[in-house]
């Protein structure tokens, strides 16, 4: 009777934590909103070098927007029930996930190789400010990537069947929200400095 | 979305999951899951306000304790020291470092701990669910995890007091360089890392409870509760929660720049000052500007996350109290909606002094006497309320009136210091520690204690005792005017906040006298607060019991429920609600509760 109930009330009002993720999202958004604007008033201060961006992080903002792409094709997949295909599609965004969170991590590796000082005494705030925003970052997509395992694996629990596609639609908004935020900080960072 | 489905949404995503949680409700409860690792709003509301008590306690302690260093700064406590120790106390008298300690951490605990979580975080648990007719949270599980934050934040803080160099010492505001260097002062060394940790932890305690205030108002009002229909408490918590959600991820982002300058050596707030033995830091082009700015950002709409509540349960008791309707409904919300903007145009007004352009200066200002407009509304309408009403002056009724009266007197002082020009000379002085005490500290504690009298018989389905109430009511006023009202005086003769010892200062010698007076008055009021504490566990268990569901002959849904609500608040259908919360003495009747319906000759609002 409730699942009744559900289905009935869904197409009228919002789920309450779709709701919760949209708000957290805008939460999210002032914090990324205090450091970029916290990066501009430094800018405009003395002592701002000009650090070049790794043309790394180049190549991760392609991966992070394909796995956005999985991620539309898996929620479609598991809305059409094709368990299967949807089961791969998780797999491929889990590992693009990764893979950009890998991506990063080399593309401060390089900028630390071409004499960039990131962090630690003599650092300047032009690049200590790429660790910390990008930083923070990844670890929004490395959250992203244990929320879609917890849903993967709990759509194939096998004592109780789910067909409510609620928390993998949650899922998939954060994780379109991250991949647009990396955008947003790409372009950023890339005009900005 | 219906409230069964909520509720066992909230629990479970799956539907199945939620009919196991429901169940497990019903029947059977261990001690743990009732009052422990409980996912009711109710008990959740419980802890949040006992923990606020306890941290009342420790933080009104040690105002206490700093006021004896301000008021007797001649006199030797030897009892303390055995009491203590010689970190505080040493040779009888409160050490420099040991004040330091004490101001900010009493600081930190009164804005976060109390006036943030106890006052927010229990009435908003507590009441949003009653008053939109819910039977929970948006997600009962958030709202624990939000609990336990908050628990785990305070322990935290609290073992900051244990460790070997003291707490942090800087100022609740957490100024870099005092915060980001670790040689700055003894508090700075792992105090400060304590201290950081636990404001994170508080963060995100907040987070999640607002999230859930947000959704739930939103999302789960029962039939017919239309958002214009709602009390202004919910609305005060809604935009409460709102601010916070928007400014409490700012102020996280500052503290991560901060962790970075304290543990990574980058120097976003740290340039190459010269310290006294350890030399010029290796630090290049960072500005402790910045930190304010991004401090501020939170810092300013924090006062009104304080204050917002306590405006809406005045609301509310005040309407209840009074038999009148609440004098322009609307215009409480609108102002309410203009201060919740404006809250996040005004920080530097903190920041006058700090080298900010004064072209930058006049706008701050400008928009900072700009909430005089919304305030004032808020102020005639309660005193239009007042006027003419059939007043019961019940120990909640009391603390609303003693707050609007608070909110008049801080208020007013708030314009001076609004005005960048006045603030050169007030800036940092006794005015203004007056001015924000009466005006968010003391009056938001009255909004709470307000909140608590009035909502005490739901909570615990007896009453608390009125004798007691009473005379901690008019202890409390009068000292809280008698503490901070000669602070104005001090303040424009320019004596300045945070000094250890004003004896050894020619032109504050004058002030020794009244240092005594107002340190002696804040021992009696304190002393008054353990008469509440008293009255508060004594009478959860001893307390004269309810007999009727609706004591006050209020109109809100809260009231409609068993005197003893279990979790899911209502036994069968969630009642319908038919018009609006303020029909006080219409057509001949003293009140008409919500939940009737409007009648064919009557006219609706």
């Amino acid at each position: 009777m409730m699942a009744v109930t559900e289905t009935s009330n869904r197409s009228k009002k919002i789920h309450p934590h779709k709701f919760l993720m949209w708000m957290g999202i805008g939460s999210i958004c002032m914090m990324f909103a205090g450091l970029t604007s916290a990066y501009i008033v430094k800018r405009n201060q003395a002592n701002w070098e000009d650090v070049q961006l790794s043309p790394v992080f180049l190549y991760s903002t392609f991966v992070i927007i394909i796995s956005s792409i999985t991620m539309y094709l898996a929620l479609r997949a598991f809305k059409a029930r094709q368990m299967l295909q949807y089961k791969n599609l998780i797999t491929i965004t889990v590992i693009l996930g990764l893979v950009f969170a890998y991506l990063q991590y080399i593309g401060f590796k390089g900028m630390a190789n071409h004499g960039v000082l990131l962090i630690g005494p003599g650092s300047n705030a032009a690049a200590s400010f790429l660790v910390v925003i990008i930083g923070l970052h990844v670890l929004h997509v490395l959250g992203g990537v244990v929320a879609l395992l917890i849903t993967f694996f709990r759509a194939f629990r096998t004592k109780v069947k789910s067909y409510s596609p609620v928390p993998i639609e949650i899922v998939s908004t954060y994780w379109h929200f991250v991949d647009i935020l990396w955008i947003y900080l790409y372009i950023f960072l890339y005009v900005a400095r | 979305m219906s409230n069964e489905i909520a509720l066992g949404a909230g629990a479970g995503l799956s539907t199945e999951l939620a009919s196991e949680h429901h169940e497990h409700h019903e029947h059977h409860q261990s001690f743990i899951t009732k009052y422990i690792f409980s996912t009711d709003h109710k008990m959740i509301s419980k802890q949040f306000l006992i923990t606020g008590i306890i941290w009342a306690f420790l933080g009104g302690l040690m105002s206490v304790l700093f006021r004896l260093q301000l008021g007797y700064p001649d006199s030797h406590f030897y009892w303390l020291q055995d009491v203590l120790g010689k970190f505080w106390v040493e040779d009888g008298r409160i050490t420099p470092q040991a004040y330091y300690a004490l101001v900010t951490i009493h600081g930190t605990v009164m804005v976060f701990f109390v006036l943030t979580a106890g006052l927010s975080g229990t009435f908003a648990n507590f009441l949003i669910p009653l008053q939109i007719g819910a039977r929970d949270m948006a997600s009962p599980f958030m709202n624990m995890l939000s609990y336990w934050f908050f628990l785990a934040a305070g322990l935290v803080m609290l073992s900051s007091l244990f460790v070997e160099t003291g707490p942090f010492s800087g100022g609740w505001v957490a100024y870099a360089p005092l915060s980001a260097l670790r040689d700055a002062s003894p508090g700075s060394k792992s105090g400060m890392d304590l201290w950081l940790i636990s404001i994170i932890l508080f963060v995100v305690s907040s987070l999640l409870g607002g999230l859930n205030y947000i959704a739930t108002i939103l999302n789960m009002r029962t039939k017919g509760m239309s958002m214009t229909r709602l009390p202004l408490t919910i609305w005060a918590l809604f935009f409460t929660a709102v601010i916070g959600v928007l400014s409490f991820p700012v102020l996280f982002s500052g503290f991560i720049l901060l962790i970075f300058d304290r543990n990574f050596g980058t120097s976003f707030y740290l340039s190459d000052i010269f310290i006294n033995g350890v030399g010029a830091l290796p630090n290049e082009g960072g500005t402790a500007i910045l930190y304010q700015h991004l401090f501020w950002f939170l810092g300013h709409p924090e006062v009104y996350i304080v204050l917002l509540p306590a405006m809406g349960m005045a609301s509310e008791i005040m309407s209840v109290n009074a038999r009148k309707p609440i004098f322009g409904y609307m215009a409480m919300i609108g102002s309410l909606f203009a201060i919740c903007i404006l809250s996040f145009l005004v920080w530097a007004h903190h920041m006058f002094v700090s080298g900010l352009n004064p072209f930058v200066g006049s706008v701050f200002v400008l928009l900072t006497l700009l909430i005089a407009v919304p305030s004032a509304i808020k102020v005639f309408n309660w005193l239009t309320t007042l006027w003419r009403g059939n007043i019961r002056f019940t120990p909640g009724m009391l603390f609303t009136i003693g707050f609007v009266s608070l909110f008049i007197s801080g208020g007013l002082t708030g314009i001076w210091l609004g005005d960048s020009a006045l603030d050169i000379h007030l800036h940092d002085t006794y005015f203004v520690i007056a001015h924000f005490h009466l005006v968010m500290g003391v009056a938001s504690m009255f909004g709470m204690f307000a909140g608590i009298y009035h909502w005490f018989p739901k909570m615990y389905g007896r009453y608390m005792n009125n004798t007691l109430a009473y005379i901690h009511f008019w202890i409390t006023l009068a000292g809280a005017y008698l503490i901070f009202w000669p602070m104005h005086y001090e303040g424009l003769a320019g004596m300045p906040r945070r000094y250890y010892d004003y004896s050894s200062w020619e032109s504050f010698k004058q002030f020794a006298e009244l240092n005594r007076f107002i340190s002696t008055v804040v021992i009696i009021t304190f002393a008054t607060q353990l008469l509440f504490i008293f009255n508060f566990f004594y009478s959860i268990f001893k307390g004269r019991k309810v007999t009727t569901k609706n004591p006050w002959g209020a109109n809100t849904l809260e009231w409609t429920t068993p005197i003893n609500p279990g979790h899911g608040n209502w036994e069968g259908e969630i009642p319908e609600v038919h018009r609006w919360a303020y029909d006080y003495n219409k057509d001949g009747r003293e009140f008409i509760p919500q939940t009737e319906p409007v009648g064919a000759d009557e006219s609706q609002h």
